[in-house]
């Protein structure tokens, strides 16, 4: 079932004018600024299906810039989202994508700074809800129903465990769990999604383990 | 964890407790949640409802000048004379497109459960309020009910103009309210079902087809016509008219038609109202680009 909660129906409390345009995509964009863990410098985005066609009418430009700027989906400053990213140096540039598309509100979002970047494509199913569905090449099915940790790992024996060993020493339960690798050998991801918010000890833990190369969280 | 209309009513049948109980204590189980807890989160959607509908009667304009102000014009219609569709009808209509029109005006509101169809819910809310006199915890308690009944359409059909048109958001919205507004008249919740049933069934086939792309025309009008359908769908539930096709058949049957419906007709601002004349002059005006030709 992928609504789980009376509040994904009786909410979000939001700024209009649509859910899965305006909330729903400030919702994409926060979940991109979380997993890259902190402002990027530069964006690019790309639009799609009923994104591409409406985005202008529906601030879905000014919400997932709002995401972006680490904003809430009722946060009354994404109306002038752009502006203040704008003001603080973050190059914008968006894309209307005509590539037909699983889901007809789709975006892709590219991120980055001097030091790394960041490219996933989230889905907005409606009322609110969004869905990130790749994360640097990798497919992937994020809810955002629960707290979750992805980790960008070596494929090499040894690392999922020294992971779950972590999370189990600080009792932390694990909901459900993906693991996809781009081929033998190379970089692979982990998605686990957990029951409780992950505390920064346990993610300065993480980061130590063996064969880890990269760490995000998602909170609840 | 109920997957349907059947199982939500037999749940509450064979416990002998309300729909928004059932809901509540799914809730509960699911986000480990105490009572309080759950209630509190309600309460505050509730308000932001009460402070959407206050604004938009006090009058607001949207952006592009599309809409606002309609709210104000129905409520002065309302104290003047004397409407032919009776007063707390028209009461809902107005409160209804308040909400809208906040919405449209990027203003605070709650979706419910979108934005696109915010109003029908609490525009019916807090018209009935004024005939039934409810508590404060019987108003949470509409929002549950509305809650359970979205929870099933959402999740065996869809709650987005983009994947299954407008009859999906104003649609489900209006028959979430039907629901609701049994519950809080006293009514059975199998009655609850058959309002929900016979309200979306007379909005099937609804195309969201938006101006310019703007939540505004028809949407705004829509929750209107959601809002009203809501109440006379509701009464005839609570008279003891059955819906023939059951709860959950209807919202397949929305799914469906949904699924069939052309890209054109969801939510691209590419058929419908927004391909008419008028519809495509409006988008020209508002974003200052030449005028579309079919």
């Amino acid at each position: 079932m992928k609504y789980k909660s009376v509040f994904d129906i009786i909410g979000p409390v939001m700024v209009g004018p649509s859910s899965s345009h305006t909330a729903g995509a400030a919702r994409i964009g926060r979940a991109a600024r979380n997993l890259f863990g902190r402002e990027p410098a530069w964006a690019e985005i790309h639009l799609y299906g009923s994104f591409a066609k409406t985005y202008k009418g529906h601030g879905t430009d000014v919400a997932i810039v709002g995401g972006l700027l680490d904003y809430d989906t009722d946060d009354q400053r994404i109306g002038k989202s752009i502006e203040t990213a704008e003001k603080k140096g973050m190059k914008i540039s968006f894309h209307e994508d005509e590539a037909a598309t699983e889901h007809p509100n789709t975006a892709r979002i590219k991120i980055g700074d001097g030091e790394g970047d960041l490219e996933l494509v989230g889905i907005s199913i409606g009322g609110g809800k969004a869905e990130i569905t790749e994360l640097n090449g990798f497919e992937l099915n994020l809810s955002g129903n629960h707290p979750a940790i992805l980790v960008m790992h070596n494929d090499r024996h040894g690392a999922i465990a020294s992971v779950t060993q972590i999370l189990a020493k600080h009792e932390i339960n694990i909901g459900r769990m993906e693991v996809s690798r781009k081929d033998v050998g190379k970089e692979a991801l982990m998605v686990i999604e957990v029951d409780q918010n992950v505390e920064e000890t346990v993610m300065r833990e993480l980061e130590n383990a063996s064969h880890i190369l990269q760490l995000s969280k998602i909170i609840d | 964890m109920f997957r349907n209309a059947a199982e939500l009513v037999e749940i509450a049948e064979n416990e002998n407790i309300k729909i928004s109980e059932v809901m509540i204590r799914q809730e509960m189980d699911v986000k480990d949640k105490t009572r309080e807890e759950v209630f509190a989160q309600m309460e505050t959607n509730l308000s932001v409802m009460e402070k959407a509908v206050e604004e938009g009667l006090q009058g607001v304009k949207s952006h592009s000048g599309l809409t606002g102000g309609d709210a104000v014009l129905l409520q002065k219609y309302l104290q003047e004379k004397q409407p032919l569709s009776g007063e707390l009808l028209l009461d809902a209509v107005s409160k209804a497109v308040a909400t809208n029109e906040v919405n449209a005006a990027m203003g605070t509101i709650c979706a419910t459960p979108t934005a696109g169809s915010a109003g029908c819910v609490p525009g019916t809310l807090f018209a009935v309020k004024n005939r039934l006199h409810p508590t404060r915890e019987e108003m949470i308690r509409y929002l549950f009910t509305a809650g359970a009944f979205g929870f099933v359409v959402a999740n065996n059909a869809s709650i987005s103009g983009a994947a299954g048109g407008c009859q999906a958001e104003v649609g489900s919205a209006a028959a979430m309210a039907a629901a609701a507004i049994v519950e809080m008249a006293g009514g059975t919740p199998q009655q609850s079902a058959d309002a929900f049933a016979i309200t979306l069934k007379n909005m099937l086939g609804l195309v969201c087809d938006p101006v310019a792309g703007l939540v505004e025309v028809p949407c705004v009008k829509r929750n209107a016509a959601g809002a009203s359908n809501a109440i006379v769908s509701a009464d005839m539930a609570l008279a003891g008219v059955t819906s023939r096709i059951p709860c959950d058949e209807v919202i397949g049957a929305m799914y469906r038609i949904g699924r069939a419906m052309p890209s054109a007709h969801r939510e691209t601002a590419e058929g419908g109202l927004a391909a008419t004349p008028t519809g495509r002059a409006l988008e020209a005006k508002i974003y200052g680009i030449p005028m579309k030709k079919e």
